[in-house]
């Protein structure tokens, strides 16, 4: 484990580094495959405005940057997004098996998914699908909020349960109108539940990117409060924090940003549930120290679970969620034997 | 002068039957208090109702003159510190992390430890002789240990009254009295649960004996640890005479 305050700069710095690298290297691999000094002189030209050595092919520009690069980007937002939220619920509920999921999020966005692809249809174009499932992300958060409060407190039991009761209400109501839907359209949701990146443009990206950096600060800034929170409700009080409000927070923040990167990815498993605890194997549950690095591996490691989801059956891409929790579950099972 | 004075206090779980009533306590500057009592009598609810965990229905806790329930938490927690036996589950914390929380209360958002912290960690983990385990897990540790630990924490809140739940529970003979003689040394107003009459008696400057939620007895260790009162309170008989050494009660259980 990494302890001295030197290490974990340098572990910071490496993993930063990883995931640039990661990022750029990823772009080379897909149904049509890109050498990698290509990917690297059109990231020249778009970024720096370098101009190649012998001209670009725009089929080439375009597949890399106008659908791989927004698609690798979003991969990296998802993944820290979803491992910081993992994270913090762990904390605040004291649960280490806590994850984004289970909160009624995920099933409230599909649930509104659903009653767009069946009912509605795009009814504001490429926008409805995220929007709508955002809706129900935030529908799904209300309730379970509703439900867990009592009295004035909002007891992290009681939170759980009632994420896991919203969850099961939900699904049914979507699976219901699968059930009952035309089943064509219906196939197309179950395809978005299974999680992929497909819809990432660049223009949407600003919002899970804005989103993922507002909760990192949030967290951060209440990581004490995290750390005090995961040793008991009555030492949290001793140490003057009011855990009613420090949990809402967090549930709040944990609720929109999982809404806002389900509604654009679907429901990608396994990130928020596993990676924290990869971090915290590396670092300790020290949450200054644990959220950068929890954050920073989930973005790594969906970074090359889509390299993995996009390769595997090409020129098909393999919904993500399917990869993710068939790679982690592997590699997971290998860190517990080696442990 | 009075650190911490409670008043008329009141507090029933459920708004209907009280579980503590007309509580009446004080404990003086640089005073060690013991809280004794049968188990359910109501110890544990009148610490928390002093750490600002639970709201008394009735009456007032006042910290330095002031209404401890109209302060801030965060307030509370920079003047009271508490030990509890309460442990953090095992997501890895190191020792010298756990220690460190007793920051919280004195720390902004986005603030860092600086040097003066980490000093305050360091000298707390040496006064409860854990500086060798600083960088271990706290869950490997013994229960005696852990007790030590949450100890340094609360001297690292730098509070001015100090609250003790059964605070040598886990502890060997040993680190019983080594804790109380710590405790002791600090000079810092005390309040504390004990079950171990014997060490109360030994320790404590002050006594206060809770039976159904009321304050049957307070004084010092000599005025209320009677045969009369432990038989009354506890429905046991005992044999009280003097500490042949140190000339405090002691406190000799007849088995009938």
């Amino acid at each position: 484990m990494i302890r001295s305050p030197r290490a974990y700069r340098l572990l910071l710095l490496v993993l930063a580094l990883a995931l640039a690298l990661s990022c750029a290297a990823s772009l080379g691999f897909g149904a049509a495959p890109v050498p990698l000094p290509r990917v690297l002189e059109i990231l020249g030209q778009r970024l720096f405005d370098l101009q190649p050595a012998q001209a670009l092919s725009s089929a080439q520009d375009s597949i890399v940057w106008l659908i791989r690069a927004p698609r690798v980007v979003l991969g990296a937002l998802v993944g820290a997004g979803l491992a910081l939220v993992g994270t913090a619920l762990q904390a605040v509920t004291r649960n280490p098996l806590a994850d984004p999921h289970l909160l009624g999020v995920s099933s409230g966005a599909a649930l509104g998914a659903v009653i767009v692809v069946l009912y509605l249809g795009e009814f504001i174009g490429l926008l409805s699908l995220p929007l709508a499932a955002f809706v129900g992300a935030l529908v799904s958060m209300l309730l379970v909020l509703a439900i867990a409060s009592r009295g004035g407190r909002l007891e992290s039991d009681r939170l759980l349960l009632a994420g896991v009761a919203v969850s099961f209400v939900m699904m049914a109501a979507s699976n219901l109108l699968l059930f009952l839907g035309d089943h064509h359209a219906a196939s197309s949701v179950i395809f978005w539940m299974l999680g992929g990146l497909g819809l990432a443009r660049w223009e949407l990206l600003w919002l899970p990117a804005l989103c993922l950096m507002l909760a990192l600060l949030l967290l951060l800034g209440l990581a004490r409060a995290l750390n005090a929170l995961m040793a008991g409700e009555h030492s949290a009080v001793s140490l003057g924090l009011e855990p009613r409000r420090v949990r809402l927070l967090v549930f709040v923040c944990a609720s929109l940003l999982t809404g806002v990167l389900v509604s654009l990815s679907g429901a990608i498993g396994f990130v928020g549930l596993i990676l924290p605890h990869v971090a915290r194997f590396l670092v300790g549950a020290e949450h200054r120290r644990l959220l950068p690095v929890s954050a920073l591996l989930g973005a790594l490691f969906l970074v090359w679970v889509d390299v993995a989801a996009r390769t595997l059956l090409a020129p098909q891409d393999l919904p993500i969620g399917i990869a993710t929790a068939a790679i982690g579950g592997v590699f997971f099972v290998l860190l517990l034997r080696r442990r | 002068m009075a650190r911490l004075q409670i008043s008329d206090l009141a507090w029933s779980p459920n708004g209907d039957q009280a579980l503590l009533d007309g509580i009446e306590l004080v404990v003086g500057d640089g005073q060690l208090v013991g809280l004794l009592g049968p188990n359910g009598s109501g110890k544990t609810s009148l610490l928390r109702c002093a750490y600002r965990f639970q709201r008394p229905d009735q009456g007032r806790v006042e910290l330095d003159g002031e209404a401890l329930w109209s302060s801030s938490p965060r307030w509370c927690a920079q003047r009271v510190a508490v030990v509890l036996q309460e442990f953090p589950q095992d997501f890895g914390l190191t020792v010298a992390e756990v220690a460190a929380m007793g920051r919280t209360p004195h720390k902004g958002l986005f603030d860092g430890d600086d040097q003066a912290d980490v000093t305050l960690v360091e000298q707390a983990l040496a006064r409860v002789g854990l500086s060798a385990h600083k960088r271990q897990a706290f869950a490997h540790l013994s229960g005696g240990e852990k007790q030590r630990v949450l100890l340094a924490r609360a001297l690292v809140q730098q509070p001015t009254l100090l609250i003790l739940d059964e605070p040598t529970n886990h502890l060997d003979p040993r680190y019983q009295l080594e804790l109380l003689r710590l405790i002791k040394t600090l000079g810092l107003a005390t309040l504390a649960s004990f079950h171990d009459l014997n060490l109360a008696a030994a320790f404590c400057d002050r006594l206060y004996v809770l039976d159904h939620g009321r304050v049957v007895a307070s004084g010092t260790p000599t005025e209320v640890l009677t045969e009369a009162l432990l038989a009354e309170v506890y429905g046991v008989q005992a044999l009280v005479d003097r500490h042949p050494l140190a000339g405090h009660p002691r406190i000799t259980w007849i088995n009938p």
